[in-house]
């Protein structure tokens, strides 16, 4: 009875497995896309959005000044502890930190903060702020206030030369 | 009860006899719609069920024939609801019959749900019939939520978002639950497909559900205003005609609103922003969710924390399961307890203020607000409710419904 019962479950697990795993991306949708942007054109203090795998990319060439504050910051103030020098390394290990690039996804409930844009309002820390609940990054992109839990993200790019970097 | 549930109805029609005795459907709309004895003393809160059903349909209706000049995809989508509001013949009567459609089911749910509180509809034998009712309005939700993002407007699109990535708050499995939801890495064309699939499919299992509802209604009949069973036919009267004439009435009569909203107002209760097409690229400055759900946004958003503000906006509803073991009053309606009737209509003041707070941006006063009004909220069910049942000293019930009837004419 219970080896009949425990075969039965499993059938059901595997016929059910691909009605629910049909729900998950499909290949085209994974095949990751790269980008290349050329940083060039963007300059200090200014900011740039690019699209990739549908959710906006924030590239930004930070001021000495903004790098300063980032880098002062004890890490005890931060709910999601981290170094501003981990965050502008690209995969070839090299740190650049004028250059910010991070996804422009809010961790909370994933809307796109403000401070790109020279009229945005950039929070109380100097970075960004998400308009829909409320929550504040600073200008290394990590959350300080508000209902997020985690740093903005940092996705894997490279500079392929000192004015194109490669998102993806 | 009355005697009339005993005999089966003989039938002179011999068709309606021929098919009577095979299958018995007019035996069953005999017993159950027109002999079914229902308390003689309800009040125009009893009507708000009829009116459900009738929003109900009229919702199934109107969306089958949008979904017939509907097309679900990201390019498209925008501009097939746009050729419904002024190309196609009499499209913007039915999507705006839709549109309002569903503000005015919520606002009939919303009533009747406050007409089972006050008048304590939920308590023993009618838990399971509350509990389905509290199913129904979850499906109803999803399914309003997932019909709002198919214009594919800015708050369409960033609605769709924010909620999908309530699931995210999830520690471990969170992320990739929310890419299974999206089908992709973003709410995307995936998205927009599976949620027309869904939105059409929901509906129907709201109709399985609300026939459930209603078979647990009939085992035990309807509460009515007093709150004491009937104790004979002296309590009761048949449903047809009296309650069929009296649901026709008030199903007319808020129908005559829902009307003035359609043909004078049809975009008051909804957002301008949802006339811009999505752009996944810029989030509205202001993102709000359709009225009836502000009160849920207002608790999610005034818990400073992730995890803890979704946790508090399922509670919100998942306290309302446990509704029936919370209260522990013997006598049900608010009619008779004195002191708990002031804390019915706190709550219901509690939850337009929530109502409110979730229309404001995140800031200044409004949070503070906010959280003081959630935490009422929980205490309400959580902390007054089982206290109050114990300390409460309820007026004296009447001795019959017929007897609380011919007094309130004697008077």
């Amino acid at each position: 009875m219970v080896a009949t019962g425990a075969l039965g479950a499993v059938g059901v697990a595997a016929v059910a497995w691909p009605f629910i795993n049909n729900l998950n991306p499909a290949a085209d949708t994974l095949a990751l896309s790269t980008i290349e942007v050329n940083v060039t054109p963007i300059a200090v203090g200014q900011a740039v959005t690019v699209k990739w795998r549908g959710k906006p990319v924030f590239i930004r060439h930070r001021t000495e000044a903004e790098i300063k504050e980032a880098e002062a910051v004890p890490m005890a103030e931060l709910p999601d502890p981290e170094t501003d020098n981990k965050r502008v390394t690209d995969t070839a290990k090299k740190v650049r930190p004028e250059w910010l690039i991070m996804i422009g996804v809010c961790t909370h409930l994933g809307c796109v903060p403000l401070g790109n844009k020279p009229g945005d309002t950039k929070g109380e820390y100097g970075g960004w702020f998400c308009p829909c609940h409320g929550s504040s990054y600073d200008t290394s992109g990590r959350i300080r206030k508000g209902p997020a839990p985690k740093n903005l993200v940092i996705p894997d790019y490279l500079f392929t030369s000192d004015s194109l970097v490669r998102i993806g | 009860m009355a005697s009339s549930h005993g005999t089966p109805p003989v039938f002179n029609n011999k068709v309606i006899a021929w098919v009577d005795h095979r299958l018995p459907i007019f035996s069953y709309i005999e017993k159950e719609y027109h002999t079914f004895p229902t308390p003689r003393n309800f009040n125009y809160f009893w009507n708000f069920g009829a009116i459900a059903t009738v929003m109900l349909v009229l919702m199934i209706a109107t969306g089958i024939v949008l979904a017939t000049n509907y097309t679900p995809h990201v390019l498209m989508a925008f501009d097939a609801v746009e050729r419904i509001d002024r190309d196609v013949p009499q499209g913007w009567l039915i999507r705006d019959l839709h549109m309002n459609g569903a503000s005015f089911f919520f606002i009939a749910v919303y009533i009747h749900i406050f007409r089972g509180m006050y008048y304590g509809s939920y308590k023993a034998p009618r838990e399971l019939l509350w509990i389905l009712g509290v199913v129904i309005f979850l499906l109803m939700m999803a399914t309003a939520f997932m019909g709002y993002v198919l214009p594919w407007g800015q708050m369409s699109f960033w609605g769709a978002t924010v909620i999908t990535n309530l699931f995210s708050a999830i520690p471990v499995v969170g992320e990739s639950i929310v890419t299974w939801l999206w089908g992709g890495f973003a709410v995307d064309n995936p998205t927009l497909n599976r949620f027309f699939a869904l939105h059409y499919l929901l509906p129907f299992i709201i109709v399985a559900v609300v026939a459930l509802h209603v078979v647990a209604l009939h085992i035990h009949g309807s509460n009515n205003p007093t709150g004491i069973d009937p104790k004979g036919p002296q309590d009761t009267v048949p449903f047809h005609p009296y309650y069929t004439m009296k649901d026709g009435f008030g199903v007319v009569c808020f129908l005559i609103v829902f009307s003035v909203f359609v043909f004078f107002a049809p975009d008051y209760m909804g957002h301008p922003d949802n006339y811009i097409p999505a752009n996944p690229l810029v989030t509205p400055a202001h993102i709000v969710p359709e009225w009836y759900f502000l009160p849920f946004y207002a608790i999610l958003r005034a818990i400073p924390d992730k995890l803890g503000g979704v946790l508090a906006m399922f509670g919100a509803i998942a306290v309302l399961f446990i509704l029936p073991w919370l209260d522990t009053s013997r006598v049900r309606s608010c009619t008779f307890r004195p002191i708990y009737k002031w804390f019915m209509m706190f709550l219901v003041v509690d939850v337009i203020v929530l109502g409110i707070c979730g229309s404001k941006p995140p800031e200044g006063f409004w949070v503070p607000l906010s959280q003081f009004a959630t935490l009422y909220y929980f205490a309400h069910f959580l902390v007054l409710l089982p206290i109050l049942g114990k300390i409460e000293r309820p007026l004296p019930l009447p001795p019959s419904i017929a007897d609380s009837v011919l007094k309130k004419k004697a008077v």
